[in-house]
């Protein structure tokens, strides 16, 4: 049965119902609800709910609830997720799976709470120190919050690697009807990496202190490949009236939403525009924009930030087809007509330069 | 069809339960709806809003630049929202407290006087489930039948006891702007 729910609570129920029993976090709006659902809803479950006294002691009880084998998560918006990077990159060194929520507010520094898309290059290329990526899940309604926080879980668990999902204020606070049916509880896994009490068994060690150089470089070499094997798996999009575009917008959360509302009008004035959606914003789905480049030449970035999705295009493009683009910083929300005509004025300069 | 209305008011006053109620009655009927409700930087006494976007389709933003209706139940609020209200929209007033001698002259002023009417009913509590009934019989969102058949299923089990309360004030807002 459908619910109507924000984005904060419908993301909690489903990391519950995905078979998180560990919740640690740090109050920060605009993702306060997914804590405060969280207090009643995991020890309902049986979980265990800890309010930290800050964000760095959170992501540490990540750690420590995922290397004795539990599915754990904690949530946080810009300032706070900052603070999680030291504990995110100890989670990557050691192979450790974790979920991490970042609704996104406006930045940089203390900014404000509204929604922002500003944390793109931090959730996409690590964000922390050392060489490592984190899986990045980018939902755009609160339904698939709901759908993505269960495989934020499973691919965590099945690459041993921190996965961030990147939400944003709107998606945090807007309430929209929403399914939980379809989530099944996770078949519990042997792991064989995990701190149990080494009764009957070798003892196991979990660290990512490695003084040896060669042994560090091997243990970067193994974290490589495996976000190649990521790389080569895990791309996850949607494409949206794509096939007879002459312009393609990529825009993903809260922008792709403006953007199809914007692409409908611009439908009904003629314009054949259309959209790739990035869900996975690492891995980002380079394949399908160099395909898409190979008959169309216009592409349109949009986002809510000064310009950080873009040079992901501009690198899967190679150099070839025309990026446009346009951005929104500071917790701004555009409209879809405000971007309708923005978008209506660059089709036009195209179609003038493809006549003379 | 895609409908956006601001409800606004002070906090306390219900305003957001009332975005709350529409928004839940139109996700039973099957309609695609978003609820946005204003956040963080609010003060004790200060303002609150929601806005609530219903369409047969998906909706791009939950965000209202130019809303079709607004519900304003203090004086802050009118003045803020009846700016931005479409040409020819629908302005709910609660008239008990809110002076409409500022209104712009292409919105439509619909005055309901929440606080006389809920004295009918003996509790202030119900000023928002009166302009609610106002409100729908009005803008035709949704069926107000369908509202007041699965009004427990909408308020949800916590408000179990006080759906015929809810009902009452539902129906003496919606009978007073049909007379």
């Amino acid at each position: 049965m459908k619910k109507l729910m924000s984005g904060n609570a419908a993301a909690g129920e489903a990391a519950v119902l995905a078979g998180c029993t560990c919740y640690f976090g740090y109050p920060i709006t605009p993702q306060n609800e997914l804590t405060e659902y969280m207090a009643k809803r995991v020890p309902e479950a049986g979980g265990v709910f800890i309010q930290s006294e800050s964000e760095i002691a959170a992501i540490n009880m990540v750690l420590g609830a995922s290397v004795a084998g539990a599915r754990a998560m904690t949530s946080s918006s810009g300032p706070g997720i900052s603070l999680k990077q030291e504990g995110i990159s100890y989670l990557a060194a050691d192979e450790l799976p974790a979920v991490i929520l970042n609704m996104v507010r406006g930045g940089p520094g203390m900014g404000n709470i509204s929604p922002a898309q500003s944390d793109y290059l931090q959730a996409t290329r690590g964000g922390g120190h050392g060489d490592y990526r984190t899986i990045v899940l980018a939902p755009s309604s609160v339904q698939e919050i709901a759908d993505l926080m269960p495989l934020a879980f499973d691919l965590a668990e099945k690459y041993r690697n921190p996965v961030v999902v990147l939400g944003d204020g709107m998606l945090g606070q807007m309430m929209e009807p929403v399914e939980f049916d379809h989530i099944k509880k996770p078949e519990p896994v042997a792991k064989d990496y995990i701190l149990t009490g080494a009764k009957g068994r070798p003892s196991r060690m979990v660290r990512s202190l490695i003084f040896d150089v060669k042994e560090q470089e091997e243990h970067n070499w193994k974290l490589a490949r495996k976000f190649q094997r990521i790389e080569q798996n895990e791309v996850r999009y949607e494409t949206h009236l794509v096939d007879d575009a002459e312009l393609v917008v990529i825009a993903y959360g809260t922008a792709a939403r403006i953007a199809k509302g914007a692409i409908a009008r611009l439908r009904q004035e003629g314009l054949k525009v259309g959209m790739i959606r990035p869900i996975t914003l690492w891995p980002f789905p380079t394949k399908i924009i160099q395909e898409t480049s190979k008959t169309i030449h216009d592409f349109f970035v949009f986002e809510m930030s000064a310009g950080q999705l873009v040079e992901d295009v501009k690198l899967s493009l190679e150099g070839k087809g025309r990026v446009h683009f346009y951005g929104r910083p500071g917790g701004v929300i555009p409209t879809p007509v405000e971007l309708f005509r923005i978008i209506s004025r660059h089709c036009y300069q195209i179609q003038r330069v493809k006549k003379s | 069809m895609l409908t956006k209305t601001i409800f606004s008011g002070f906090g306390g006053q219900g305003v957001l339960s009332m975005g709350y109620t529409l928004a839940t009655a139109a996700m039973l009927e099957g309609k695609h709806v978003t609820y946005f409700p204003s956040y963080g930087v609010e003060v004790r006494g200060g303002t609150a809003n929601c806005t609530v976007a219903v369409s047969d389709e998906e909706i791009a933003s939950p965000v209202a630049s130019e809303p079709e209706f607004v519900v304003a139940m203090n004086q802050p609020s009118f003045a803020r929202f009846q700016s931005i209200l479409q040409s020819g929209g629908l302005i709910f007033v609660n008239s008990s407290i809110v002076d409409v001698s500022s209104a712009r002259g292409d919105i439509e002023i619909v005055a309901v006087p929440t606080s006389e009417l809920a004295e009918r009913i003996g509790t202030i509590k119900v000023a928002n489930m009166i302009m609610l009934g106002a409100f729908i019989r009005l803008s035709n969102i949704i069926s107000y039948d369908f509202m007041v058949k699965n009004l427990t299923d909408i308020l949800g089990e916590g408000k179990a006891k006080l759906i015929k309360i809810n009902k009452e004030a539902l129906d003496l807002g919606y009978k007073y702007v049909r007379e």
